[in-house]
């Protein structure tokens, strides 16, 4: 899911400012100045109708950044006045993520839309196939009824010369369990009792109208004041930067953390515990186990599925024990975890070993502001080496492989990859809730995003690239025993 | 006649700012220009130290020409422009 578009290119430019603000010593006034460092006068208009609503935009990203809701705001409040807020401020928002009004409102409401190339023809295929009675020719031309229009697609199918199309959200196409909608006024509001935080949306929209409420202050406050922080990074980081992960480990202590964490430790935590699961759960007859590592599908579990509950794993995530393992050794420590994904931004709420989230774009800018060049690192080595399989995690069909590897093998085990939650996978899942079977497999892995974690909404990295990175670790690593 | 070089930076800054969807410049450029264009990555070009540079990155050089915000038909059309200049 990860894109490389120019409001990504924005975003990233406006967290790498941000750090550049903190490093300052005057946060406040560099933070309120960034709108018009980016959008100086009379510098060029790209985007939007005029330099002011640029700047205003830039504002609101800025706002989300610093942690903040954007649709709550009081627009009158200055920029520097939220970056006070946000250095004496420790609460984390409860919903990732939060939308930018001014930054929407640009597409029309989703409908089906009869264009100029209609012909007016005899066989009127449009209108016969049209159970809703929605379209009728007037003018030499089809035309639909928007009150009775169901936007089931029939008539576009049916028209001959392709006159017909359907107009889409991006941002609704997309999102699995229709948690985003346009309000009448035309803006995007997220329903957040629906939203299960896949980020979907995010790199979804080309106006770059929804943004993740960033920890980013939050942990370079911890760091400045002297705090223990641990970094932990899901396997899925090893593929988003130059170098290799021991030089990662250098660059991140470098930018001020005590200590380094592969949450792949932990993944080989969870394979052990979920094969022993997947062995009991067999034996007694259960026909199927999903994993339960994803933060996105549990969310989803919870929210839309209850009746798949008793077949979701009960092993904790990797994330889960690797953060144990960093609270037994560091008690006193501020913990991290470096994510490609904003669903687990919700799981590390619920978890209180764990302190804030920061996506790879936030480290990254962290490492561009503070001039850290992850070639030029020394290698540092880590405690303990995680296994290929722990190290594989965030690469879809990695987990079942894991797992597999390590069930008795009288058992037969078969995987069943769910490579990705949309609207189609979801009703799929539901059916083998319903009918207490999977007929693919008694493994079932669920990935919430295309191609697993790697596929992550708050990547750096082209997937091919980030899975190249990650097969040339594996090739170094040694099986889970 | 002298090859033309293309280097593409793949230092942090740009490499943040995207430069790995650029790689498969590395296929394309081989297979257009018939080896008569050489493309190779690059440490760290320096261009982003300079106050603010990163808003531009990523950066990649053809010849002596830096190609700023670079995408793959940035790139192609530098490369372009040169060899008609060499011709």
């Amino acid at each position: 899911m990860n894109n490389n578009s120019q409001s990504i290119h924005i975003k990233r430019d406006i967290l790498i400012r941000l750090v550049n603000a903190f490093d300052s010593g005057d946060f406040c006034k560099q933070t309120a100045s960034i709108p018009y460092a980016m959008r100086p006068k009379g510098a060029e208009v790209p985007y939007r109708c005029c330099i002011y609503k640029e700047r205003e935009i830039i504002k609101d990203r800025i706002i989300a950044d610093l942690g903040f809701s954007v649709e709550t705001t009081d627009e009158s409040e200055k920029l520097e006045d939220f970056a006070l807020k946000s250095l004496n401020n420790n609460e984390i928002e409860e919903n990732p993520l939060t939308v930018i009004d001014a930054a929407c409102k640009g597409c029309v409401p989703s409908r089906v839309y009869v264009t100029d190339l209609c012909q007016g023809c005899v066989a009127r295929s449009c209108e016969k196939v049209c159970k809703m009675g929605a379209v009728t020719i007037a003018g030499g031309k089809s035309n639909i009824d928007s009150s009775k229009c169901k936007n089931c697609g029939m008539c576009i199918n049916a028209c001959p010369y392709n006159a017909i199309v359907k107009l889409i959200v991006p941002c609704e196409q997309v999102c699995p369990v229709g948690a985003i909608s346009k309000r009448e006024n035309g803006t995007a509001v997220i329903d957040f009792e629906k939203c299960i935080s896949c980020g979907k949306c995010v790199a979804a929209c080309p106006f770059g109208a929804v943004n993740e409420k960033s920890h980013i202050i939050n942990v370079l406050k911890a760091i400045k004041n002297g705090n223990k922080v641990i970094a932990m990074f899901a396997p899925a980081i090893a593929g988003q930067f130059p170098g290799n992960i021991y030089q990662l480990k250098s660059a991140i202590k470098k930018a001020g953390f005590y200590d380094v964490f592969e949450v792949a430790q932990g993944a080989d935590i969870t394979t052990r515990n979920e094969a022993k699961e997947l062995e009991e759960q067999l034996r007694s007859g259960q026909p199927f186990m999903t994993t339960s590592c994803c933060a996105g599908y549990n969310s989803l579990v919870k929210k839309h599925l209850p009746e798949l509950q008793p077949f979701v794993s009960d092993t904790k995530t990797p994330l889960y024990y690797t953060s144990e393992l960093v609270k037994e050794k560091y008690p006193d420590a501020v913990t991290v975890f470096i994510s490609p994904c904003s669903a687990k931004r919700k799981e590390v709420q619920e978890n209180k070993n764990i302190d804030f989230v920061l996506n790879a774009e936030e480290l990254g800018a962290i490492f561009v502001g503070r001039r850290i060049e992850l070639f030029e690192m020394p290698l540092s080595q880590y405690d303990c080496e995680s296994s290929k399989q722990g190290r594989n995690y965030g690469s879809t069909g990695g987990v079942s492989a894991a797992v597999e590897s390590l069930t008795d093998k009288n058992i037969p085990v078969k995987s069943c990859l769910i490579d990705g939650l949309t609207k189609d996978t979801i009703k799929q899942l539901k059916t083998y809730a319903k009918n207490k079977v999977c007929p693919d497999g008694n493994l079932v892995e669920v990935m919430c995003c295309e191609g697993g974690c790697i596929g992550g909404n708050s990547t750096i990295a082209n997937q091919k690239i980030a899975k190249r990175f990650i097969n040339s670790l594996l090739e170094q690593s040694s099986d889970l025993k | 006649m002298n090859k033309i070089k293309v280097r593409i930076c793949s230092g942090t800054t740009c490499f943040v700012m995207g430069s790995s969807f650029l790689n498969d410049l590395y296929d394309i450029i081989p297979e257009k220009y018939n080896g008569q264009v050489i493309v190779e990555p690059s440490l760290c070009l320096g261009q982003c130290s300079k106050s603010g540079k990163h808003s531009k990155a990523p950066y990649v050089l053809v010849d002596d020409e830096i190609v700023a915000e670079a995408t793959i038909e940035s790139v192609i059309s530098a490369i372009d422009k040169k060899v008609s200049s060499n011709e």
